[in-house]
């Protein structure tokens, strides 16, 4: 079992958290102008990397999302950062 | 010419030391053009190439493969092949594809091992029974066999389910469906690669697409490991790597690469006749004309392209078969796997011309896309011949995400891929 950095609560084992998305999306606004292939894109189309990959995950047992950098190929995690409240 | 395999040929080289078999496929050094080029050389690459020429003559076509055929997920599946799906289009989808199966060991002269053994999914409560009545009734209305099994009718198909009063999951019924079954996955991309080599095509092996060619915004070629290679119409069916190819030609695409298991336990006697899935536990298995069984269950919960499984889903798969099947709890595990696969959100493949234009998909079939070989190259040479959608893959056409007309089939049809 690996074991994924939670910024608050330290090294826990993998099963403890679950993937949300590709970090770096912004959602669109204003919403009323948004066209049907830009919601589309914000909601469904990403890079899916082979390699290093930021990405959103939460950790279930204390509820926070974060953001952790690993390698899809290797899965080492070379980075594990909570979230500035700005999107990025 | 290639010689026809038969019961003929099989006595004539018993008799003489098997010395005059060919090579079931000519292994061919890549041309700097072709009329069409299929990258990915699993079942679903291999199968385009075969109806491109079979269904609309066009036979100056290479199949350009990185590593080996059939060395991808086609070579790596559990080999369930089935169209118990829900909603119209995919029953139309995977139906047509069981039905090219039927008849592909006689089409291709090459012994698929379809076995049509049918499969069970398994109910463990009444509110399971109305979900899997729902599908059995959605299944008959777009005209594929489905029956829904009482738990005496279950329980007799597959008599070594644990259905005892300590049982997690009890058999309440099920979905029945007769015509699924089991293929040779090996077979399935022998049979194509040979029949297709026949027809004239190109099997390039070891050729690794590295980009595209572009000319006034359009796909007229690709760039490979072996040297540049144009074509008139190019598509792309290279499963886990889809996202990979789609970066090289500068689009995105609705897929997250993630790995499956696969496991396959030392050979026993005869014990199971049956495909059998538990919507329970998620894990499903079929006894190999070895002995074997052969298990599968969810994908890992990490996005990956490792090509290697992860423990935490090893023990779900495996503790959700010594429910199922506890009898089986002393048998050892001989080989173990895992392959990468194209998960779509609503579970349903991308067919369809690309953001460039030239190039068409044949993707996103995630943990599902053996059952779909057949139809799926039929489809894919339908795109690329025609330029235009066949009836059958119009519904699955990448602008679904923008029209809001999602094919859900993990919500519709409830069940793993
Ligand atoms: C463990 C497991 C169990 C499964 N069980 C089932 C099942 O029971 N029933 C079912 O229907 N489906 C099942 N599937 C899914 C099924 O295997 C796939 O959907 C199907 O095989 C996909 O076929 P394909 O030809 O598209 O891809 P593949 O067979 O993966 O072929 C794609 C090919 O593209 C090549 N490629 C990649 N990148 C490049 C490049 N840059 N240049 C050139 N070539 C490249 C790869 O080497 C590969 O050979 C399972 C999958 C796995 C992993
Ligand atoms: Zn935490």
């Amino acid at each position: 079992m690996q074991l994924f950095p939670c910024p608050f609560c330290g090294l826990r084992e993998e099963t403890e958290f679950h993937f949300a998305a590709e970090a770096g999306k912004a959602r669109p606004e204003p919403a009323g102008q948004v066209s049907d292939d830009g919601w589309a894109k914000y909601l469904y189309f990403q890079d899916s990397p082979k390699g290093r990959s930021r990405e959103i995950w939460v950790h279930l047992a204390c509820g926070e999302f974060f953001v952790m950098t690993r390698d899809t190929v290797t899965h080492e995690v070379t980075g594990s950062e909570a979230l500035s409240g700005r999107s990025r | 010419m290639i010689r026809r395999y038969s019961a003929w040929a099989l006595l004539r080289e018993g008799l003489r030391d098997h010395r005059g078999w060919q090579e079931a496929w000519r292994k061919a050094e890549p041309a700097a053009r072709y009329d069409a080029v299929v990258i990915g050389g699993g079942g679903h690459g291999l199968a385009t190439a075969y109806y491109l020429a079979k269904n609309h003559g066009i036979t100056r076509v290479a199949v350009l493969e990185k590593g080996w055929i059939g060395g991808g997920n086609t070579g790596r599946n559990t080999t369930v092949v089935r169209s118990n799906y829900f909603f119209p289009e995919s029953v139309a989808l995977y139906d047509f594809a069981l039905r090219l199966y039927e008849g592909l060991s006689r089409e291709l002269n090459y012994n698929i091992m379809l076995s049509q053994r049918g499969m069970l999914i398994i109910a463990h409560s009444d509110m399971e029974m109305e979900i899997a009545a729902r599908i059995v009734n959605a299944m008959r209305l777009s005209g594929a066999d489905a029956e829904l099994l009482g738990a005496d009718e279950a329980r007799a198909r597959v008599p070594l389910l644990n259905d005892g009063p300590e049982a997690r999951f009890p058999v309440h019924g099920g979905i029945w469906q007769g015509r699924a079954g089991v293929a040779r996955h090996d077979a399935v991309a022998w049979g194509y690669a040979r029949a297709a080599s026949g027809l004239g095509v190109d099997i390039v092996e070891n050729c690794e697409i590295t980009d595209f060619l572009v000319e006034d915004g359009s796909c007229v070629g690709v760039a490979t490991t072996r040297g540049t290679i144009r074509a008139d119409t190019v598509g792309l069916a290279v499963a886990g790597h889809s996202s990979v190819l789609a970066a090289k030609a500068g689009f995105q695409l609705p897929v997250h690469a993630y790995a499956l298991q696969a496991f396959v336990s030392e050979p026993v006697k005869p014990m199971l006749d049956t495909v059998v899935l538990s919507l329970g536990t998620g894990t499903y298995v079929s006894q190999s004309d070895k002995g074997e069984l052969v298990i599968g269950g969810g994908l890992d919960r990490v996005p990956s392209y490792g090509q290697r499984g992860n423990p935490p889903m090893q023990e779900q798969v495996l503790s959700g078969l010594l429910e199922m099947l506890p009898a089986v709890g002393q048998l050892k595990l001989m080989r173990h796997w895992a392959g990468i696969v194209d998960v779509v959100p609503d579970s349903s493949p991308l067919l369809g011309p690309s953001p460039l234009p030239g190039l068409y998909l044949n993707c996103g079939w995630g943990t599902g896309g053996f059952k779909a070989i057949p139809a799926g190259g039929w489809l894919l040479a339908h795109l690329m011949a025609t330029g235009e959608h066949h009836d059958i893959s119009r519904p699955f056409d990448l602008d679904r995400f923008a029209t809001g007309r999602l094919i859900d089939e993990a919500a519709g049809a409830g069940i793993a891929h």
